[in-house]
Formats: structure tokens, C-alpha cells, sequence
């Protein structure tokens, strides 16, 4: 199945909730509404024409002019070998989503990493703590606004760049 | 007074307390294995046959409670920088640090990432760093031979500052 059929078997099935498809990209890709997302995803892992059995990436953009944060779940089926991307556009003063680790068991990483650099809040996650930084961190660094602290934990975070006092 | 040279027997010779604890310190530098990334590789690499640390009486330990030395070896993160300084403090005295390579130097190529540690001295003093990235073992066994000139240095029954400190009003 093609990225094109996929895109028509979910149209059919959830009309109005999937949009936005790009299918001219090396990686093909549609906007799936956030309300939405379990069920779409429940539906492509057990649908016997599509079957994703596996989740291989969820990961995450920041666009400060548009406010938005968009989630990224990249899909691949080893038994049609086929795969699908989707999207799903979150606000970016409160970026909540539902969690797919129901679906996919892999999903409960790839969301504790998007949490930890982004911050997107994925409801009904069973463990939504950070997985990389300390725990005691502040901010989410992978948003485009995220600005250094001062010092961490009483270690100062500043050092005067090498290039600079080479150029003075 | 009889002078002492040429008096004692041939098997017995004298020297300083100071000296003889330092070169015994000086050739027995236990270091402990702390390697943190691709620097690590070239620490082994001075730890194998070739540059073979050993023959300065450097051996690997996996516990800082019997280290003398740690070699920072590798990017060092906030989140191992805390624990790095736990490690420090679970050696005894008298205790020595290497930092190796651009990034325990400074922060190296990831200087500017958010959760890279500017530099290993930020958290514990170092005595040696080594630059290069990663060093080559030849430059880290001249950081080690640093070191040994260091411990030579130290003096321990007499701390001079503390002589003239209590030494009674004449």
C-alpha cells in the first residue's frame, strides 16, 4: 500500500480528523487532530490492510511564529514494508497530547524524551519523567526560546568561548 | 663529630623521609578508571602494551577508594559532573586529578551545548590537563610523568608556610 491509500483508508475512516497530506516527500506525511491520535494509530497498527507494527520514532519540532509544537510519529509496517508519517499540531503555551504507549509499548521512551526536551505533556502516560537531563533541571532546551541558566546545582555554566579570546 | 659518609655498611643508605614517600607515591599512581567518552579509548590505548602505563607503576583501579589519580576522560554532562565530584570525594587523600582532552578541559567541541560541563576544573581542582582530542597516549604518559614530578614536589612531615606560622617569637 502506498502513502496515497493509506491516507484514503484513514480519510474514510476518520473524516475530518486527518489532513494536510504530503505525498510527494521522501518520507510522506499527514496532520492528524490530537483528540484523535489513539484511535488513528490504534487503527493503523491492527487494520489488516496497513498493520504498523512498530513505532520506529516519535519525536518533536518547535515553531515559535506559528505557536505551535508539533508531534511527529514515524510509522513502518515490516510486514508491507510500507510507512507513514504524522503530525500533530499542539499549542505552545500548554502542548498536551494523548499518550500512544497503549498502542505501542516503545512509545513510553520516545515520550518521556519529547517531555524532557520539549515539554509536551502526554496523557495517560505511565512514568512522564524526565529520561536524559537530572531531574532537578530547568526548562525544556530543544525549544527555540530556551535560554542557558546561570549556574546548574552550584556549577557555573559559563566559560568565555575559546574562539572569542582567541579574536581579541 | 663523625661524618656519616663513607660510615655505614654498604647494604644500608641514607635519605629523606619526604623523598622516600614521595617516590614511593610517584611510582605506585593507582589511577582510578574514569572514562566518560572517546577519550577513554586512548586511555586504554596508554593502558595497553604499546604506551603501557604500567612500567610507572600506574595500574587501573574500578574504585576511587584506592586511587590516587583520576584521569577525567571524556565529555563530562551536569548529570555525571555531580557524581564525578562524589567520586572525588570517595578518594583519599592525597588525591590528584588529569583532565584530559579539550572537552574535561573546557567543554571542548560541546562547550556550547546546554548540558555539557564547562570544564572539569569547575567542579574539582585539576593538577594536569592534557589537550589534544582525544591526546595521544604519548601525551597523556607526559601528563602522568607531570604528575609524578608534582608528587615529588610535596613535602610532608615540614609544611613550610606551617614552620614560620609557629615558630616562637625570638
Amino acid at each position: 500500500m502506498d502513502a496515497k491509500e493509506i491516507y484514503a483508508a484513514l480519510e474514510q475512516k476518520f473524516p475530518g480528523k486527518v489532513g494536510d497530506f504530503k505525498g510527494e516527500v521522501l518520507e510522506p506525511y499527514l496532520t492528524v487532530d490530537g483528540a484523535a491520535i489513539v484511535d488513528v494509530c490504534r487503527f493503523l497498527r491492527d487494520d489488516p490492510t496497513v498493520r504498523f507494527e512498530v513505532l520506529s520514532d516519535l519525536t518533536a519540532l518547535d515553531w515559535p511564529k506559528e505557536e505551535k509544537i508539533q508531534v511527529v510519529y514515524h510509522l513502518f509496517s515490516y510486514t508491507f514494508n510500507h510507512q507513514i508519517v504524522l503530525k500533530v499540531d499542539l499549542p505552545r503555551d500548554l502542548p498536551k497530547v494523548a499518550s500512544v504507549e497503549g498502542v505501542w509499548k516503545v512509545a513510553n521512551w520516545f515520550e518521556r524524551e519529547v517531555y524532557d526536551l520539549f515539554g509536551v505533556i502526554f496523557d495517560g502516560h505511565s512514568d512522564l519523567r524526565r529520561i536524559m537531563l537530572p531531574e532537578d533541571w530547568t526548562g525544556y532546551p530543544l525549544r527555540k526560546d530556551y535560554v542557558e541558566q546561570e549556574e546548574y546545582d552550584g556549577i557555573s555554566t559559563q566559560r568565555a568561548p575559546l574562539v572569542e579570546k582567541l579574536l581579541r | 663529630m663523625k661524618p656519616l659518609i663513607n660510615s655505614l655498611p654498604e647494604t644500608v643508605f641514607t635519605t629523606k623521609v619526604d623523598a622516600l614517600l614521595n617516590w614511593g607515591r610517584a611510582s605506585s599512581q593507582w589511577y582510578m578508571l574514569f572514562g566518560l567518552a572517546c577519550c577513554a579509548i586512548e586511555l586504554m590505548q596508554t593502558g595497553g602494551p604499546r604506551a603501557d602505563l604500567d612500567r610507572f607503576g600506574a595500574v587501573p583501579r574500578a574504585t576511587p577508594r584506592q586511587s590516587d589519580l583520576m584521569i577525567v576522560a571524556g565529555t563530562l554532562t551536569y548529570k555525571m559532573a555531580k557524581r564525578t565530584k562524589l567520586l572525588y570525594d570517595q578518594m583519599p587523600d592525597p588525591k590528584y586529578v588529569i583532565s584530559m582532552g579539550s572537552c574535561s578541559n573546557c567543554g571542548g567541541l560541546f562547550q556550547l551545548a546546554y548540558s555539557v560541563c564547562k570544564g572539569v576544573d569547575k567542579i574539582v581542582p585539576v593538577d594536569v590537563y592534557v589537550p589534544g582530542c582525544p591526546p595521544r597516549p604519548e601525551a597523556l604518559t607526559e601528563g602522568l610523568l607531570r604528575i609524578q614530578d608534582k608528587m615529588m614536589r610535596e613535602r610532608w612531615l615540614v609544611k613550610p608556610a606551617r614552620r614560620a606560622e609557629e615558630r616562637p617569637e625570638a
